[in-house]
C-alpha cells in the first residue's frame, strides 16, 4: 500500500466519522440523498480515484482506489461511490469524458437489454433496466449495449426515465429506468461493453464485501470481549473463539481474492480473477455474516446495534452483478474447457 | 484488533524462469517413468528423486552456500515447493529436512551439526523425522515426558515418541525432550536434540495406519547418548524452538495441495462440457484454490521479510486442510465411480487413496482445533 493510499484511507475514515453517522444512514434508507457525505468524498477526489490520470483521475494506482472503495464499505457509506467509479472507468476506457456528479450504470439485471439505435439526429436508447443502483439519485447513467454487433457505451440522462424505486436489503435504492428513444448525450465504441460492465461491477462488489466483512469481524471481536456471561467475557469460551477464527478466515479470504482481482484488472477487468473474487467474497459474505450474528446474540438482531448496516449490505451485494453460482459456473466452464492440465498454469499466472 | 493482512507480494524476476525450469524437470521425470504424479506426494519416500532434486539445487535453497545451500529467497523456494506439489512429485524423503529440520539446525544447531548435516540434506541424501508427539502428549505438546539426563560430554535420553512419520527410513529426528523437572512454568525445562537414528539406544517400531500402510512409528529411547553438540540452542529453550519449528511446519503450500492431483483428475473425469452442477463445483474449488495460493504466497513474502507469520500460517493451514478434505467429499457426488484401492493415477484410485488419508490432514502438524486456538490468540481473544 502506497503512502498516498494510506493518507486516502485515513481521509475516508475522517469523512465517514463526520458524515456517515447513524442518522445519516437512516435518512439515506428513507430515501434522502446524503449530500454532505457525497460532497466531502467528491472534494477529496475519491469519486474519481479509479480514473486514469489522463481522464481526470488523481494518479492513484487502481488497486489503491479499490482499497478506498473497500474502506467506504467498511463504513457502510450510503452513496453510489462504486457505481460512480465504475461508470467513470467505463467512460474513460471508451475515450469519453466523465461528467461531474454521481453516476450509475445500466443494465445490471441479467436479461435486461438496452437497444441502441443510430438515427439521423444521433443515437437513441430504448428499453427497460431493472434495479439500477441509485438510478433515481444519479443524474446520468452510463449504458452498455451493442450497435451493429459491436460493443457500445452511451451516456444518458436519467431525468425522465425513472419509473419506480425499489430497495435492496440494505435499503439502497434500486431503480427501474425506462427509455423510449431517449437521446444519448454521448456514445462511443467499447469492446464487449456489457460484459465489461458486468465484470467491473462484480469486482467492485467484491471489494465492498471485503470492506463490510472487515467491519463485521471488528464488531464481533469487540462484542465478544465486552459481553459477559457465566461470569466472563464470551470471548473466553472456546466455541466462540473458534467461530471468530472461522470468521477471520472468511474475511482474509475475501480480501485476498479481491486484492488479486484488483491487481489483475488495472487496465480492464480480468474475467478469471474477477470470477474468483466474486465467488469467494460472495461465499465469505454469507458465512461471515452468519457467524457475526451468532456471536452478537439478540443485540446484533436489533436496529440499534450497527452490525446490520454491514450484514444487510453483504446479503445484498453477494447477489448483485452475478451471485456465486453464476461466477463459479463461468469459472468451472472455463477450466473444464481448457482441460485439467491447463489449470495449474492458469492459476500460477495470477 | 483488526483483520489479518495478507499483503500482496512482488515475485522476484527470477521466479518465472525457475518455475518453468522446475515444471520442465517434473515433466521430463514423468515422461521417463521416474514417477507417476500422486496425491499427498510430500508423504512419499523416493531417495532417488530427492538426490535429483538436491543435484538441481532444489533443497536447502535459502541456506548459506557454506552449508551446501543456494542463498535463494523464500519466494523462490515457495515457487519450487508449489510446483513440486502441483506436479505430484515424490518429494517426501527430503520434505521434512528441507521444510523444518534444516532451518532449525541452521538457526540453532552447533557448528559441527551445521557442517556435517546441512550439506547432506541439501544434496538430497539425508532425511529427517519429527520427534514431538508422545503417548501422553499430542495437542498438549508441553506434556512430553521423554527425559534427558546430563552425563559426561552429553545427555542420556529415555522415553517414547509416537506417530513419528518415516522414522524407519530417515537418518535423524529432532526430539523435544524434558531436561529439567516440570515446574510452575510448564513451558520451561525442555530442550531439542538432534538424534542420529543409526546409533544404538534408539529403536523404531512400526505403527500400521488404518489402511495397513507403514508410515509412522513408535520410537523408543533407552539411554540413548546425545553428544553436547547435538543440543539445539540453549538447554531449556526447547519450547521457543519447537514453536519456531511449527511455524515452518505449518506455513507452506503442502497444507492445501495434498489432494491437488485428485482435483485435476476429477476435472478430467467430468470432461470439457460439464453440467450445471459440476461447473459450479469446479468453479468453487478453483476460486478457493486461487485464494489459498494468494494467501500462501503472501505468507512466503512475510518469511522473506524475516517475520514469523505464526497466526497467518495457522489460518492458511486450517482453511487449506479443510479444502483438501472437501475435494473427495464433493467430487464423489459428481462422478459415479466407487473409490478404489491402489496407488495408481486413475481417478478412482486417487479418490480411494485420498479418502483413506484425509483424516490425517486435519490432525498432522497441529489439529484444526489447536489451529483455531492459535488464530483466536492472534485475534486477542486468549
Ligand atoms: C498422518 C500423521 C502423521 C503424523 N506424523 C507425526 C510425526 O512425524 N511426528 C510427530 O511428532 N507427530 C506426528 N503426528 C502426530 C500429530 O502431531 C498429532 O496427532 C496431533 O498433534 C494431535 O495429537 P493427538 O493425536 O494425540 O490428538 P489429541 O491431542 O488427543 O486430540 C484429540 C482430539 O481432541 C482435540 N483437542 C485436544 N486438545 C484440545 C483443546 N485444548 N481444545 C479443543 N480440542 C482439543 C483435538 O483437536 C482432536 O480433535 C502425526 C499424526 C498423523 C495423523
Amino acid at each position: 500500500m502506497s503512502e498516498m493510499c494510506n493518507d486516502l484511507l485515513n481521509t475516508v475514515d475522517r469523512i465517514c466519522d463526520e458524515h456517515c453517522s447513524k442518522p445519516v444512514r437512516e435518512s439515506a434508507e428513507a430515501g434522502a440523498w446524503p449530500a454532505a457525505l457525497w460532497q466531502a468524498l467528491e472534494e477529496v477526489g475519491l469519486t474519481r480515484a479509479a480514473l486514469p490520470e489522463a481522464a481526470g483521475g488523481s494518479g492513484l494506482a487502481f488497486e489503491d482506489a479499490m482499497l478506498a472503495l473497500r474502506r467506504s464499505a467498511y463504513h457502510a457509506a450510503p452513496v453510489p461511490l462504486a457505481e460512480t467509479m465504475l461508470a467513470g472507468r467505463l467512460l474513460a476506457a471508451a475515450g469519453m469524458s466523465v461528467p461531474q456528479g454521481a453516476l450509475t450504470v445500466a443494465p445490471v439485471r441479467r436479461g435486461d437489454v438496452l437497444r441502441f439505435v443510430q438515427g439521423a439526429s444521433g443515437t437513441t436508447l430504448s428499453g427497460s433496466a431493472h434495479r439500477v443502483p441509485w438510478g433515481n439519485l444519479c443524474a446520468h447513467a452510463v449504458v452498455a449495449g451493442e450497435l451493429e454487433g459491436k460493443g457500445v457505451l452511451g451516456l444518458v440522462s436519467t431525468a425522465r426515465a425513472v419509473r419506480g424505486v425499489e430497495k435492496n436489503l440494505a435499503g439502497e435504492p434500486r431503480a427501474l429506468l425506462e427509455f423510449d428513444a431517449a437521446p444519448l448525450l454521448a456514445s462511443a465504441a467499447l469492446h464487449d461493453a456489457p460484459a465489461r460492465l458486468e465484470a467491473e461491477g462484480a469486482l467492485y462488489r467484491s471489494e465492498q464485501m471485503a470492506g463490510a466483512l472487515e467491519r463485521t469481524l471488528e464488531y464481533s471481536l469487540q462484542y465478544a470481549n465486552e459481553r459477559v456471561q457465566f461470569g466472563r467475557p464470551i470471548a473466553k469460551f472456546q466455541a466462540v473463539q473458534h467461530m471468530l477464527a472461522l470468521l477471520a478466515g472468511q474475511v482474509a479470504a475475501a480480501s485476498a481474492a479481491a486484492d488479486a482481482a484488483a491487481e489483475a484488472s488495472g487496465l480492464a477487468p480480468d474475467a478469471f480473477a474477477v470470477a474468483v473474487a466474486k465467488s469467494r467474497a460472495g461465499e465469505a459474505a454469507g458465512k461471515g455474516a452468519e457467524i457475526a450474528h451468532q456471536v452478537h446474540g439478540a443485540m446484533g438482531y436489533t436496529r440499534e446495534h450497527n452490525l446490520h448496516y454491514n450484514t444487510r449490505r453483504l446479503w445484498s451485494w453477494r447477489d448483485e452483478f452475478g451471485n456465486e453460482t453464476y461466477w463459479q459456473s463461468r469459472l468451472g466452464r472455463i477450466v473444464a474447457a481448457q482441460g485439467a492440465d491447463a489449470l495449474w498454469p492458469t492459476l500460477s499466472r495470477l | 484488533m483488526h483483520a489479518f493482512r495478507f499483503d500482496p507480494v512482488r515475485m522476484p524476476a527470477s521466479a518465472q524462469a525457475l518455475r518453468s525450469e522446475v515444471r520442465a524437470f517434473i515433466a521430463a521425470e514423468v515422461a521417463n517413468g521416474a514417477f507417476t504424479p500422486s496425491c499427498n506426494s510430500w508423504s512419499s519416500f523416493d531417495a532417488d528423486f530427492s538426490r535429483k532434486c538436491g543435484a538441481r539445487g532444489y533443497i536447502g535453497m535459502r541456506w548459506p552456500k557454506q552449508y551446501g545451500g543456494h542463498e535463494r529467497s523464500a519466494l523462490e523456494r515457495h515457487v519450487v515447493t508449489e510446483e513440486m506439489l502441483a506436479g505430484g512429485a515424490p518429494v517426501g524423503a527430503h520434505w521434512i529436512a528441507d521444510r523444518q529440520s534444516g532451518q532449525q539446525i541452521l538457526r540453532y544447531g552447533s557448528e559441527r551439526a551445521k557442517h556435517t548435516i546441512l550439506p547432506k540434506i541439501a544434496s538430497g541424501e539425508c532425511y529427517f523425522s519429527i520427534g514431538m508427539s508422545e503417548p501422553d502428549s499430542g495437542s498438549d505438546l508441553a506434556a512430553v515426558r521423554t527425559r534427558a539426563n546430563k552425563t559426561e560430554g552429553g545427555w542420556n535420553i529415555s522415553g517414547t515418541k509416537v506417530w513419528t512419520s518415516a522414522a524407519h527410513r530417515t537418518n535423524y529426528l529432532i526430539a523435544l525432550v524434558r531436561t529439567a523437572p516440570k515446574e510452575d512454568d510448564r513451558h520451561a525445562g525442555m530442550t531439542q536434540f538432534i538424534v542420529d537414528l543409526s546409533h544404538s539406544g534408539v529403536s523404531v517400531r512400526p505403527i500400521y495406519n488404518l489402511y495397513g500402510g507403514h508410515d509412522f512409528n513408535e520410537v523408543v529411547f533407552d539411554g540413548f547418548f546425545a553428544a553436547d553438540d547435538m543440543v539445539m540452542g540453549d538447554v531449556g529453550t526447547g519450547w521457543k524452538l519447537v514453536t519456531s519449528e511449527l511455524a515452518f511446519e505449518r506455513s507452506g503450500p503442502d497444507r492445501f495441495l495434498s489432494t491437488y492431483q485428485l482435483l485435476v483428475e476429477s476435472i478430467r473425469a467430468i470432461g470439457a462440457d460439464p453440467d450445471a452442477r459440476s461447473a459450479n463445483e469446479i468453479g468453487r474449488f478453483v476460486a478457493h484454490l486461487a485464494t489459498l495460493r494468494r494467501m500462501s504466497t503472501s505468507v512466503a513474502g512475510m518469511l522473506e521479510r524475516g517475520a514469523q507469520p505464526m497466526v497467518e500460517a495457522a489460518l492458511v493451514k486450517d482453511m487449506g486442510t479443510a479444502f483438501e478434505r472437501e475435494i473427495p467429499e464433493t467430487f464423489r457426488h459428481l462422478i459415479a465411480t466407487e473409490p478404489a484401492l491402489g496407488d495408481g493415477a486413475s481417478y478412482a484410485e486417487l479418490l480411494g487413496m485420498t479418502m483413506l488419508r484425509a483424516p490425517g490432514f486435519t490432525l498432522r502438524g497441529g489439529t484444526r482445533e489447536i489451529l483455531r486456538g492459535v488464530i483466536a490468540r492472534g485475534l486477542g481473544l486468549r
